[in-house]
């Protein structure tokens, strides 16, 4: 659909699309947490042994310079907060009518995710 | 026309929470909100048990040593079976709806068939991570 003046008083604030963009990032995220828990399976299998230090160098290897086992499950937790805020946002949606009680409800879920993600940057860098 | 007035077909319509009980859903339905409340738990659970077993487990060797004893709760237990339940599920039935995306399986019997794999992959998986939790080896 194109649309030649989409600003102003003239711009469109409803749609069939507006949820696209979360439907798509919502798989997206789905298929970087698969593929993270397969590479967290595969590194387990291939430890060889159940120790602390492997345990901890699955999440803090480095290739060269670079700390890739941080990054690489920054990037998942990342994936997993957007992931789950469209889900619980959902939720919210679909069973709270009340249009302040949701909007709590939304406030405190972004809260809650934030808040992860701190803690676990706090636990994931320090090592 | 005359089976329908001798016959009438139970209605839902914004079913209340009594309800939910007596409201009979298809298999892919189960498997369906299933998906939503292991999401909702996983949700709730992240920062009160998921992060901080994280936190215990790679702060030092001597935390790491004490998990056994934090899981040896059996308490701990049964809510860390409900999180691997939670997890296996959610990402057994989210596999089946990325190939739905895909337009894979969307024929009926075949998505009553994967709804049924994914039920019962799940908890065939959550028994082998059970045994191994409650530890049977």
């Amino acid at each position: 659909m194109a649309v030649s003046k989409n600003y102003g008083a003239k711009r469109l604030v409803v749609g069939a699309h507006y949820g696209t963009m979360d439907f798509i990032a919502q798989r997206i995220t789905a298929v970087i947490l698969a593929l993270y828990t397969i590479v967290l399976l595969v590194g387990i299998l291939v430890m060889p042994g159940f120790t602390y230090e492997s345990w901890k160098a699955l999440f803090s290897f480095h290739v060269f310079a670079l700390p890739l086992g941080q990054v690489l499950a920054t990037l998942a937790f990342v994936s997993l907060c957007w992931h789950a805020w469209i889900g619980v946002r959902d939720i919210w949606m679909d069973y709270v009518g009340a249009m302040g009680v949701r909007l709590l409800l939304q406030v405190l879920t972004i809260l809650w995710l934030v808040g992860s993600l701190a803690y676990f940057a706090q636990i994931i860098w320090r090592l | 026309m005359s089976d329908s007035a001798a016959k009438p077909r139970p209605q839902f319509r914004n079913i209340s929470p009594a309800e939910i009980l007596s409201y009979r859903l298809p298999l892919p339905g189960k498997v369906s909100i299933l998906h939503r409340a292991s999401g909702a738990l996983l949700f709730l659970c992240l920062p009160l048990v998921l992060l901080p077993l994280l936190a215990a487990s790679l702060a030092s060797p001597e935390s790491f040593a004490n998990i056994a004893a934090i899981t040896g709760n059996p308490i701990v237990k049964l809510i860390l079976l409900a999180l691997i339940w939670g997890y296996l599920h959610h990402f057994c039935a989210g596999i089946r709806y990325l190939l739905l995306d895909l337009h894979r399986g969307i024929e009926k019997a075949q998505a009553r068939k994967s709804a049924g794999v994914v039920l019962g992959v799940s908890l065939a998986l959550t028994v082998v991570f059970g045994l191994k939790l409650f530890g049977a080896w």
